[in-house]
This record gives structure tokens, C-alpha cells and sequence, in this order.
């Protein structure tokens, strides 16, 4: 079973105290259980003319003291089965954490971000929130059911089979709620997102709504999804409204039919055995009602218990993982060669797919040159890129950075000669300067003055240097209070801010405007001379004047050479520049 | 289960507390009709809550009825005893009477002669006759004479006396002579309980079946020998050892068993049971009406607030959604209203079960028994004070436990989503340490979190155990100085438990209302805010329109007192192309807003064929312009539903020629659904199909005017010249406006409108603004910055 497997994670103090909970909750379920025998023995002293005050009270006294024996019992449970479950929730999440921080792309591909983001906490709560519950209710549960059997099974069978007849109609009554309710509760689920999914997309396309005057249109649409969420939750909690006035019913019933029992076991018993025989019935009515309870805390645990078994078996996935990707021997980012970067007939498919994306692939950048890859979507860019810093391996072929195979350096040494900027602009919660101070470059802690120049050269003074930003400005989750080419341009800052031998701009400027997007270029070109730089791109005018321009087609090479001679001999970079200037233009150069 | 996260997360405004009362009071209002059900569902909460108080009531009158009946009937068999010594008294008083009188003086001399004549008695015993008599008659004493009558020989004594017969019993000489003597011992006129079977060990059988005939006792006979068997069985038992006792009475013979066996009302039984099945199937039947309309309620009220805040969405001003991200609404229509669908669903029943039980038992209780109660309510007040205490200290841990798990989750879902970049910057130990301090605290919290959390049903169970303790010393004490009965003591235990149990309830579901209220107060401040300007009173339809546009004197601006747009005018002719350019930033969008009438104007008026846009309905408007936007928006549903959209009467053939028109009917046939297919995420469009398709809706719709603002800017290059030639198509003999970056596209434009920081800086064709050298000019240059730099 996929938790057990998880259980192995558990340290010796952690079984330690798991074996300290199970003691405590064995002799809690013991006082509990003991508890009723002085009930009834207080009663009977009440009940009996002429009982001593003393001997009440000292029954009263013992049962105190038993009741405060099981409540340090439950007290010391909590704290112990607290501990181990959240020392444990704590160790399952950091290795998650450790586990996926060390995948490269191959791997997140396998899950998907947002199901690693599920996985590493919505699932590792769900396992944390079993083990308390587990500990608490799945080892008390059969406990008690066994132990107030066991002192209620020589008693007469009458009122075994009243019990027995109590839990099965329990069983069937939870039984049905649950084979009715349960797929209703799924699909409620899907519903509520059905609703979600219909509002946002008025809110998302609120103006597109508005100008088709489809108002109405939506909100129609909304009613039906509405409508449908509402049906499902009426009969889904419907259902389970049936919950628990059945359980107070089976649970009065049970005593009810008890006492009939045994008013006529009672009855008819010989007069010496009448008044073991009422207790017997007093006592047993507590133990019965015992029984029950610990049937509908398991009743409990077993809905429970399928949700977090597959929590367990996705975190099982995660770490189960292989990795893919391994650290060479070279240590040292200092190389007698900088800034060079070569492919030599490079070949990339993923793992069990039939079709390379990036066939063959050959050039070389030269310190302080820049080398660009234009080619429409699909076209294996953004792949190529991605195996410089080892986001991926490349299959076949190798890639040289100052003339040491890839593979041959640790991560961190690689990566240390590395500026990247993606696509799609990330920044972490922080300030601007904890951004574009950002990570370890091998170097040390940037200078105040590296920041700002990074920041000017990346023409983001302009909304960094107001009033209610500055360096220390607060920068949001995601960066959710920036604009998108905003945030490119902190991006682009946190590269240059590190000083990197090769720049590896992943389309990273389609977000800005052709002004702004000439402006940082130029400013890049005087501050970085020396560094190499790789660079996708969408926009002819951005690429325009690379030393080298990497024609792609479906993953292979379709042209290497400058924008004029590709324009000559370049049947798919024509195009590609005839889409985006008229044709006098083109000829004008 | 791969569990969609929903926007803002449950605590994302945790902060926020409701004024449960002015929530309640907007909620009913909201609920109309469903008042009345509400009311029903409280008084069967009610009702189910007074059924389970006189339940526990009858099962004490069961407990007692049979108590009655399980010890032995000690006054039958008291008067089984007095019965029987009185019978024997009865019965010796006639033995005696009789022997007496077979036996006298008179006889005595008669017979006296026969003796000393009989030759059968041996001298000595004639001796001994003479002697006895010649004592006799100088005793005047009865007793004393039959205690005489012993000395005689019973060859004398046989024909002293006669046999006699008493109660069917005959009596032999002898017999007679032993009764007198052992009888006479007896102090007949003692305590008639003082019978003791050992002195009635050396009587004849003759004798003992004369003393004891049969007697009847509550109709039952019992015979002599059951009378000696019960006297031999009891005789042997230690009158102090209760069960010996007990085990003996089941020895006894059958007549007497049947009257001492204490015997159940089994009809009493039946029928305070019958009440309890009937109370507990009230109380089900109550309890489950209440949770079936309560559920009924809460559907119906939770559907009609998701209606309208969707309603709502389509009535507030464009301006709302600027400083209210999508996130929070959507937040506001499943989490919020999920919240007090909850509440609802639960939490009122409970409550007012609850409260009703707690108030019933405490009305139970003064009314059987001020101090018992007092001393009941003042164990459980300790207790619950603690409870209290702990609660308000686990809530600040939930909280605390809730934020740290926000913190983690968001830094998890940070790295993990920028991964490339922790990677390629060497991120990973920097973002460890943050993760490591996330989640030790974490750890922390959960930890006090989760040991409080637990700790609250024992207390409570302690506190039932410790309450009972209390009142049944109390009782005790009370019921010594007789200020009190037993049947109190048993009532209270159970009341003392009633009274606890809602504790907890009450305290629960007064959180889950503090948490709806804040839920509530999102919700209704939602539908309470400000609406767009009611408008039917302006013009229904522009009817046919040539196209004209002016811009007359336009002035606006976002915020009050911060004007973008400076008294622009300008004017478009009908099939013109007018071009918006600028930077990023530049307010391009702002024109289409206004156009739209998204936003109003400050001052001045857009006017179409020479009718102010003001005067006329915002619908129809809208319903003059067709839109293709940036965004691609695109919804879940099949092709034909997102290309035809909320048009009505369009034909097949219509939908088709528009698809061929943009070049993507050959695509969409080769789908598997054709136009059937649905569009999910699963779905892989690319970019510039997305836009074909929007373009090619914006064509169905028909509309007299187009509106296109950077409809290629997030295509490919490739696509984007197909998309070209769609969008050109659609312009045809529309008036249009082209929001564009990429100046190419738009340098035949009849009007280039150029904007920065807002405003619209140069208006002109592309040749005037070339010409004049300035903003267009520099912004057309930077495209060819090869140019720029040779």
C-alpha cells in the first residue's frame, strides 16, 4: 500500500511515539470503558436507602480520578500524534520540495507544474491530516469495538443480536448514503468548477461579452450550469441529511430495544439473578452504545481513508522519480575560454517519442557575438535554447560551452556563466533589489551599484526609480503587481545584474514595444560587449542585427547567416520578414 | 483527486469579520419566500430537540418500573409467614383443645380402674400410674398435669387415651402424649414469628400434618408440605447474606415461588416504550424534515446568489473590474457562497437544536431542583470556561496554521512555476532556505494547531463525567436530609448530560456564522455596489447607420481629476480606416473603451452619423461595432458555439463562408467533430487559429463598424499573413479601427491617431505624420533600427 510505503520515512522517535500513543490510547479506551462500571455503581448507591455519603463519594472520587486518567491519556495522544503528524507532514514536504527542485524539465513535463504544486501540499496535507485522525480514531476505533465486545459478549445473546442488527442497519444506512451521495459529491465537484469555469470566462472576456451585447447569452448559460450544481447538491446533501437522524435513531433504538430485552429477560429470570441481570442491562446500554461509535468512527475513517491513499500514492509518484539529469566533475565556472558556445550535430527527442524535435543541429557563438533563432511556433527554438543551461539533454550530439561538453559540469558551475531570461517573465515575492539580485552566481553578493546599473541597462529605471516603487519596492507573488513588459524588463535586469559570460533571451522581448525593445538592445550592446548572446525571437526588427541568425523549420536548420544574406537565400526567413514588412521595405535596406 | 484550486483559497480574506446579525438580516431579506420554510425547518429543529429531552425521561420511568419489579415480594411473603404461624397457632390451640378433652378428670378415674384391673400392665408400671395420679390431684395446674401425664409407661398411656383425629391427621396415643409435652414447652402466646422449624423436629408426622394444613394466601392455596418445605429451606439459611437469601427463595415450592417472585408490569413497560418509539420516530422524523428543508433552502438561496452575482457582473460599470481582480469574484461566487451554504445547511439546525436542548434541559433542571442544578451548572461552567479558553487559543493557531500554509503553498507554487529560472540562476538554495523556514513554521503551527484542536472532546467528555460526579454527590447529600428524592438524583444524571452536550454545539456553529457573516458581507457588498446608469429611457436603435464617426471635444479621464484625453476631435468617415497608435502604455485601448461606451466621456460626445453615442443605449452601441481583440477569447463549448456565439439566425452556410473567409474551414473539417468539436484545453489551437476564429465570429455577427485592436501582435509571423488577409476582408466597407503596434499594417490607414502617456499626441495620414517628423516618425524609424545604426 502506497502509505505504508510512506510510513517508512517515520524516524525511530517518531515510532517511539507512535508506540507511546497506541499504549495511551489503550489504556484510555481501558478508563473509558471502566467509566460506566462506576456510573452504575454510583447509581445503585443512590438508588439503595440507607448508602453511606462516604462510600458515594468514594466512588465519586475514583470515577473522577478515572476520568481525569483518560483525559491525560487523550491529552498525551494529542500532543504525540500532533508531533507526528506534522514532524512527518513537515520531512514528506521538504523532500518533495528537494525532489522536484532537483527535476529538470523532462520530469515536471511528466506531472505538470500545477500537479506538482497539488502533490507538494494539498496532497501531503491530506496524508499529515490521516495520520491524527488514524491515530486517533483507526487504532481507537477497532480498540474499543473489541474491548466493549468483549465485555458485553457473555452477557445474554439477546442483546449481542440487538447490537448486531444496530451496526448492520449502521453499515447499510452509511453504506447507502455513501453509494448515493459519493459519486454525487464528485460530480458537485466538477459542477462547482463548471460554475466557475462559466463566470470566469464572462469575467475574462467582459468586454468581448458587452460589445456581442451577450449579456444575457451568459447568464443563461450560467443558470444552466447554475441550475445543474443546484440538483446535485440537493440530492447529494439530500442524502446525507438521511446521516444523522438515522444515527441518533439506530442509537436510541439500540437502547430502546435493550431495555424491552431485558425487561423481559429480567422478568423471567430466577429472583437471584434479577438485579445482576438490570445492571448487566444498565452497563450494557453504555457498552453497546460504545460499540456503535467505534463502528462510525471507522465507518469515518473508511471514507477518509481512499482520498488520502491516493494523496499518498501521487507523492509516492513524485519521489519515485528517477532523475534524469546528473552533475559532471567540473566545479570551477572559470575556464580558459569564455563565452563560447557550440553545438556539434545535436539531435533531441523526448523520452518514448517517435519524432526528433531538433535534428542535427551545428553552429557556433563566439564570445560577444550574438546569434539569434527565428522560425514559427513549433519550430524546436525554445527546445534548443533550453539545452545550454541543461534544462534538457540533448540525445545525440553535444553541446561545448568554452569547449567542455556540457554534461562535464556540475549544474552550478554551468549555469554560473549563464544570464537567462524566459519567455514568459518570472518574478519571486520580495523587492526589486532581492529580484534582480537574484540566486548565486559563484561570485558573491552583487554590488548596490552593479543593481542600479543592471536596472538602467535594462531600461527599467524608468518605473523603478518613482515614487511609490523604488529598490526596495515591494514585488508580489508572481510579480502580480507589475505589467507584463514591466516585468521583462526586471527579468532582463536580474540577468545582466549577474554579470553572465552567454545571455540566453528565450523570446523574452515580444513583450515590449519596438521602441523599448530597441532602446534596452542597444543599451545591452554597450554594457554586455563581451558577452555572448543566444536569442529567440518572433520580430525580424529585433534579430535584425545579429551577428548570426539560425533559420529553424520543424527542428532542423533551414539557413544560418545575417539578415541580408538570408533575405538572397532564404526561402523561409523571406517569408517570415514579408509578414512583417511591406516589400518596398525590405528592398529599401 | 486532482482538486482543482480554486481562486483566492479560503482565507484569503480571513481577515474580514461579518456583523452576524446585519448578515442575517440581508440574508433573509434575500431569501424571500423561503422565510416561511425556514421558519418550519427552526421549529422542527425545535421540535426534534423537545423530543430528545422528555426521551430520556421515559427510559428513567422504564428503568424504574423495572426496579420495581426485580426484588423478591417481601409482603407476600410476609404474609405468607403470618399466614402460616397463624394457621399453626390456630391448628395447636385445637390439637390441644382436642387431647384435652379425650382426656379428664372423670375419664381419668374410669379409666383408672380398667388399669389397675388389666393384667397386661406389668405391676410396676401400675406403681408408677398410682403415684402420677396421686401427685396429679394435688396439682391444680393443667400443664403441670400433662407435664405428669409423661412419667406414665405407654402401655398405661394407650389406654389413657384415644386416638383423635384434627385437621384429617390421626393422632396416636403417644403422638398425643410427645405433642403435649414438646407443645406445652411452646410459648404459645409468644411472638407468632418466632416459629422455628427446630422445634418442630421431634413432632410426629402426624402431628406436623395436623399443625400445618393449608392455608390461602392472595388466592393461593398452599399446602402443608409446602409450608414445612419452605420452613426447612429458610431455616437454613444466614439471614444476613442477602444472596443466600435470594438463591433460596428460588428453591421454594411452586405455590409460594409464584407469590414471592416479584413480578415486572410488563403492560406499564410496553407502553412507556411504545411513547419512547413513537418520541424517537418523532424526533427522526422532525430532525430529518428539518435537515431536508434546510437543504432545500440553502440549494435554492445559494443558487439564487451565484444568479446574481453573475446577474451583477453585466451591471457594474467596466470601471469596477479595475480595481477588483477576476480571482476575488470568482472567490465570491463559489467560496463565499459555499460558505454560507454551509452555515445554512448546518450550522442553523444545529444552533437551534442546540440551544433549545440547552434551554430545555436548564428549564428541566430549576424546576426539579435549584441547588442540584446550581452545583450542575457550576461544574460544567469551570469546564466550559477552559473549553473556551482553549478555543479562542486553537483558533489563533488555525489561523496562524492557515497563514504559514499560504506562505508555503505560495512559495512552493512560486519555484515550482519559475523552476527554469531558480535553476538557471542557482536559485535552489536561497528558495530552500525560504522553504525550510516556511515550513518549520508550519511544523509549529500545525503542531499547537492540531494538539488543541484534539484536546476538545476529551475535555468535553470530562466535563459530562465530571458534572455527573458533581450532581450525584450533591443529590446524595440532599437526599440524606430528606430534601430531595432518588428519582431526582436519576433525572438530573441524565439532564447534566443534556446540558453539556449543546456546549460545544452552540460554540461551533456561533464560529461558523462569524465565518458565513464574512462571507456574507463579500457577497452582498458585491450586489450592493454601484450600478451603470439605468437607460431605458434613451433610444432603442440607431437603425441603419452609414458609419460616420466624430469625435467631438472629447475629454477624459480614469480618476477624477487626472484627464488623459484633452479635448480630441476628429472625424471618420463611413468605410475609413482610422489607426491608434503608440508605446506600450500608451492608452490605445482607451479609445476602444470609449467607443464602446465602456467608459463615458468627461466631457464632449462620440457621435455616430451625427448621434451622440450618449443618447443612445449602451446595447445597441455595441451592437453597431464588431471586436477583435489581443486576448483571443475563446470559451469551453463546440466551434460552432464559439463562432456563432449569441447571434441569432445564422445559417450554416453563413458560418461556413466566414470560416473560409479567415482560411480555417479546411482546419476545422479535418477536426474529429468538425464544427462539434469542443473546445478544451485538450484542444490544441495554436494562437493563430484562436485568432481566426475570433475573426471569423466578429464577421458572423455583421456589424457595421470593426473595432481591431492588436489582433496579430501574439500571433506568429507565419500565421500572422493569413490572419492579414482575414482581417483586410473584414474591413471591407466597414468603418474601422486598428489598433496596432506594428506600423506596417497600418500605413495606408485614411486617419493615424498616435497616443503616449495617454493622450493622442499627432493625428494625420502616415505620410502628414512622416512628414511632420516628430513621435510617429521616430516610433516608425525604431522598427528599422538597422537603418538607424549604418
Amino acid at each position: 500500500m502506497s502509505i505504508l510505503k510512506l510510513f517508512r520515512k517515520l524516524t525511530r522517535t517518531e515510532y517511539i511515539y507512535i508506540v507511546i500513543s497506541i499504549a495511551f490510547i489503550c489504556a484510555m479506551v481501558g478508563l473509558d470503558l471502566k467509566l460506566p462500571d462506576y456510573m452504575s455503581s454510583i447509581t445503585t448507591l443512590v438508588e439503595t436507602e440507607g448508602s453511606e455519603m462516604n462510600e458515594i463519594l468514594v466512588e465519586g472520587a475514583k470515577m473522577i480520578v478515572c476520568a481525569l486518567g483518560a483525559l491525560c491519556c487523550s491529552v498525551i495522544v494529542a500532543i504525540t500524534s500532533s508531533r507526528i503528524a506534522s514532524n512527518f507532514g513537515a520531512r514528506l514536504r521538504e523532500d518533495m520540495f528537494d525532489k522536484v527542485q532537483g527535476f529538470s524539465l523532462e520530469e515536471v513535463n511528466k506531472f505538470s507544474t500545477s500537479s506538482l504544486i497539488i502533490r507538494s501540499t494539498n496532497d501531503v496535507t491530506q496524508v499529515q491530516n490521516l495520520i491524527v485522525m488514524g491515530l486517533q480514531m483507526f487504532v481507537r476505533a477497532p480498540i474499543m469495538a473489541v474491548w466493549a465486545i468483549m465485555k458485553i459478549i457473555n452477557k445474554s445473546w439477546q442483546w449481542s443480536a440487538a447490537t448486531c442488527v444496530a451496526v448492520i442497519v449502521l453499515l447499510t444506512v452509511v453504506g447507502i448514503c455513501v453509494m448515493f451521495a459519493i459519486p454525487r459529491f464528485r460530480k458537485i465537484q466538477y459542477l462547482t468548477d463548471n460554475v466557475n469555469r462559466v463566470a470566469r470566462e464572462n469575467l475574462t472576456g467582459l468586454s468581448v461579452v458587452r460589445a456581442y451585447n451577450a449579456e444575457e447569452y451568459q447568464e443563461d448559460k450560467f443558470e444552466v450550469a447554475n441550475e445543474e450544481l443546484k440538483h446535485n447538491n440537493l440530492i447529494g446533501n439530500g442524502v446525507m441529511a438521511l446521516m444523522q437522524p438515522s444515527m441518533q435513531l439506530i442509537q436510541n433504538g439500540l437502547t430502546l430495544s435493550i431495555y424491552w430485552i431485558g425487561a423481559y429477560l429480567i422478568s423471567n429470570a430466577l429472583i437471584s439473578n434479577k438485579i445482576s441481570l438490570f445492571s448487566d442491562m444498565v452497563v450494557f446500554s453504555s457498552y453497546a452504545m460504545q460499540v456503535v461509535m467505534s463502528f462510525m468512527m471507522l465507518v469515518a475513517i473508511f471514507i477518509m481513508l481512499p482520498r488520502a491513499l491516493v494523496a499518498a500514492q501521487r507523492i509516492n509518484e513524485v519521489l519515485d522519480t528517477q532523475m534524469t539529469i546528473f552533475d559532471g566533475d567540473i566545479n570551477d565556472s572559470n575556464t580558459e575560454e569564455t563565452g563560447e558556445v557550440e553545438f556539434r550535430n545535436v539531435s533531441f527527442k523526448y523520452p518514448d517519442a517517435q519524432d526528433y524535435v531538433l535534428e542535427n543541429i551545428s553552429f557556433t557563438a563566439h564570445k560577444g557575438e550574438t546569434v539569434a533563432f527565428i522560425g514559427s511556433t513549433g519550430s524546436g527554438k525554445t527546445t534548443l535554447i533550453n539545452l545550454v543551461p541543461r534544462f534538457y539533454d540533448a540525445s545525440e550530439g553535444e553541446i561545448l560551452v568554452d569547449g567542455i561538453n556540457v554534461k562535464d559540469y556540475t549544474q552550478k558551475a554551468l549555469r554560473n556563466k549563464l544570464g537567462y531570461i524566459s519567455q514568459k517573465a518570472v518574478l519571486f515575492k520580495g523587492t526589486i533589489k532581492s529580484n534582480v539580485d537574484y540566486g548565486d552566481n559563484g561570485k558573491g553578493q552583487a554590488l548596490e551599484s552593479d543593481i542600479v546599473e543592471a536596472i538602467y541597462t535594462a531600461k527599467a529605471n524608468e518605473f523603478v526609480e518613482t515614487e511609490d516603487v523604488g529598490y526596495d519596492g515591494y514585488v508580489a507573488q508572481n510579480g502580480a503587481n507589475f505589467s507584463g513588459g514591466q516585468k521583462q524588463r526586471l527579468s532582463i535586469a536580474r540577468a545582466i545584474c549577474r554579470r553572465p559570460e552567454i545571455f540566453i533571451f528565450d523570446d523574452s522581448f515580444s513583450a515590449l514595444d519596438f521602441k523599448t525593445d530597441k532602446d534596452l538592445r542597444t543599451a545591452l550592446n554597450d554594457y554586455c560587449k563581451d558577452a555572448t548572446k543566444l536569442i529567440v525571437a518572433q520580430r525580424i526588427g529585433t534579430i535584425i542585427d545579429a551577428d548570426k541568425i539560425v533559420v529553424l523549420d520543424e527542428g532542423k536548420v533551414v539557413g544560418i547567416g545575417t539578415h541580408e544574406e538570408l533575405l538572397k537565400n532564404c526561402d523561409v526567413y523571406y517569408e517570415i520578414a514579408l509578414s512583417q514588412f511591406s516589400k518596398e521595405e525590405l528592398e529599401n535596406e | 483527486m486532482n482538486r482543482r484550486m480554486r481562486p483566492g483559497g479560503p482565507n484569503a480574506n480571513s481577515g474580514e469579520k461579518g456583523n452576524v446579525g446585519e448578515f442575517f438580516r440581508k440574508l433573509l431579506g434575500f431569501a424571500g419566500g423561503y422565510r416561511i420554510l425556514i421558519i418550519i425547518a427552526v421549529v422542527c429543529a425545535m421540535g426534534g430537540s423537545i423530543c430528545t429531552i422528555l426521551g430520556p425521561d421515559r427510559l428513567s420511568d422504564v428503568t424504574n418500573a423495572i426496579t420495581e419489579g426485580i426484588t423478591p415480594d417481601t409482603d407476600n411473603l410476609e404474609e405468607i409467614t403470618t399466614a402460616m404461624s397463624d394457621n399453626v397457632q390456630d391448628n395447636m390451640e385445637t390439637l390441644m383443645s382436642e387431647i384435652s378433652s379425650s382426656f379428664d378428670q372423670e375419664s381419668m378415674s374410669s379409666k383408672a380402674a380398667e388399669i389397675l384391673a388389666s393384667t397386661e400392665i406389668s405391676d410396676e408400671d401400675k406403681v408408677t400410674f398410682q403415684t402420677v395420679i396421686a401427685s396429679m390431684s394435688s396439682v391444680t395446674d393443667e400443664s403441670e398435669m400433662q407435664e405428669m401425664l409423661l412419667y406414665l409407661p405407654d402401655s398405661i398411656l394407650e389406654i389413657l387415651f384415644d386416638d383423635i383425629e384434627v385437621n384429617g391427621s390421626t393422632i396416636s396415643a403417644s403422638d398425643q402424649v410427645t405433642a403435649i409435652s414438646i407443645l406445652s414447652d411452646m410459648d404459645i402466646d409468644a411472638d407468632s414469628e418466632d416459629i422455628s422449624m427446630d422445634m418442630f423436629d421431634d413432632l410426629a408426622d402426624s402431628i406436623m400434618a395436623a399443625l400445618f394444613s393449608d392455608i390461602e394466601v392472595e388466592g393461593t392455596i398452599i399446602t402443608g408440605a409446602d409450608q414445612q418445605e419452605m420452613m426447612t429451606l429458610l431455616a437454613d439459611v444466614d439471614t444476613e447474606d442477602s444472596s443466600a437469601l435470594l438463591e433460596a427463595l428460588d428453591e421454594l415450592p411452586e405455590s409460594i415461588y409464584s407469590l414471592v417472585n416479584p413480578s415486572i408490569d410488563m403492560d406499564k413497560i410496553v407502553g412507556i416504550l411504545v411513547t419512547l418509539i413513537i418520541l424517537y420516530c418523532a424526533s427522526f422524523a422532525l430532525s430529518l424534515s428539518q435537515h431536508l428543508i434546510m437543504n432545500y433552502v440553502t440549494q435554492n438561496i445559494t443558487k439564487k446568489l451565484r444568479k446574481s452575482i453573475s446577474h451583477k457582473i453585466n451591471c457594474l460599470p467596466m470601471s469596477y473590474f479595475n480595481h477588483t481582480s477576476t480571482g476575488d469574484i470568482l472567490s465570491r461566487i463559489t467560496n463565499d457562497v459555499d460558505t454560507i451554504g454551509q452555515t445554512l445547511n448546518q450550522s442553523i439546525g444545529t444552533l437551534v437544536s442546540a440551544v433549545t436542548l440547552f434551554i430545555g434541559a436548564l428549564i428541566m433542571m430549576f424546576s426539579t431542583n435549584v441547588i442540584m442544578s446550581i452545583s450542575g451548572i457550576l461544574a460544567t461552567i469551570i469546564g466550559f470556561v477552559l473549553m473556551m479558553v482553549i478555543m479562542s487559543h486553537s483558533q489563533k493557531y488555525f489561523n496562524e496554521q492557515q497563514e504559514d500554509l499560504g506562505l508555503l503553498n505560495g512559495h512552493v507554487e512560486e519555484i515550482y512555476t519559475g523552476q527554469l529560472v531558480v535553476k538557471a540562476y542557482n536559485g535552489e538554495e536561497k528558495s530552500k532556505q525560504t522553504f525550510d523556514k516556511y515550513n518549520q513554521d508550519l511544523r509549529n503551527s500545525a503542531f499547537r494547531a492540531q494538539c488543541l484542536s484534539g484536546l476538545m472532546m476529551p475535555i468535553m467528555t470530562f466535563i459530562g463525567n465530571f458534572g455527573y460526579v458533581v450532581v450525584c454527590v450533591v443529590g446524595a447529600v440532599l437526599t440524606m436530609n430528606d430534601m430531595t428524592s432518588f428519582g431526582t438524583i436519576v433525572a438530573f444524571m441524565i439532564y447534566i448530560r443534556l446540558f453539556t452536550q449543546p456546549l460545544s454545539q452552540i460554540a461551533q456553529s456561533m464560529q461558523s456564522m462569524q465565518m458565513a457573516a464574512a462571507a456574507g458581507k463579500r457577497v452582498f457588498d458585491f450586489l450592493e455596489a454601484d450600478e451603470m446608469e439605468d437607460e431605458s429611457y434613451k433610444i432603442e436603435s440607431l437603425g441603419e447607420i452609414t458609419g460616420d464617426v466624430e469625435f467631438n471635444h472629447v475629454n477624459f479621464g480614469y480618476d477624477e481629476g487626472q484627464p488623459i484625453i484633452n479635448d480630441f476631435s476628429a472625424q471618420a468617415k463611413a468605410g475609413q480606416k482610422i489607426a491608434i497608435v503608440g508605446p506600450t502604455g500608451a492608452g490605445k485601448t482607451t479609445m476602444v473603451n470609449l467607443l464602446m461606451r465602456f467608459y463615458e466621456t468627461n466631457q464632449g460626445d462620440i457621435k455616430i452619423d451625427g448621434i451622440s453615442t450618449k443618447d443612445v443605449k449602451r446595447e445597441e452601441v455595441h451592437s453597431k461595432f464588431s471586436m477583435v481583440l489581443q486576448d483571443t477569447w475563446l470559451f469551453e463549448g463546440t466551434i460552432r458555439e464559439n463562432l456563432i456565439y449569441c447571434s441569432k439566425n445564422i445559417s450554416d452556410e453563413t458560418m461556413m463562408e466566414a470560416t473560409k473567409a479567415v482560411g480555417l474551414d479546411h482546419f476545422i473539417r479535418t477536426l474529429p467533430n468538425g464544427y462539434d468539436t469542443v473546445l478544451t484545453d485538450n484542444v490544441n489551437l495554436s494562437q493563430g487559429q484562436k485568432q481566426q476564429l475570433t475573426i471569423a465570429r466578429a464577421m458572423i455577427a455583421n456589424k457595421p463598424m470593426l473595432i481591431l485592436d492588436e489582433a496579430t501582435s501574439s500571433v506568429d509571423t507565419r500565421s500572422e499573413i493569413i490572419i492579414q488577409k482575414a482581417m483586410d476582408k473584414l474591413m471591407e466597407n466597414r468603418t474601422s479601427f486598428i489598433i496596432a503596434h506594428r506600423l506596417s499594417t497600418i500605413k495606408n490607414s485614411d486617419l493615424i491617431l498616435v497616443m503616449n502617456h495617454g493622450d493622442i499626441v499627432e493625428t494625420g495620414t502616415h505620410d502628414e505624420l512622416l512628414a511632420k517628423n516628430g513621435f510617429y516618425a521616430q516610433l516608425y524609424n525604431s522598427q528599422f533600427d538597422v537603418e538607424e545604426e549604418m
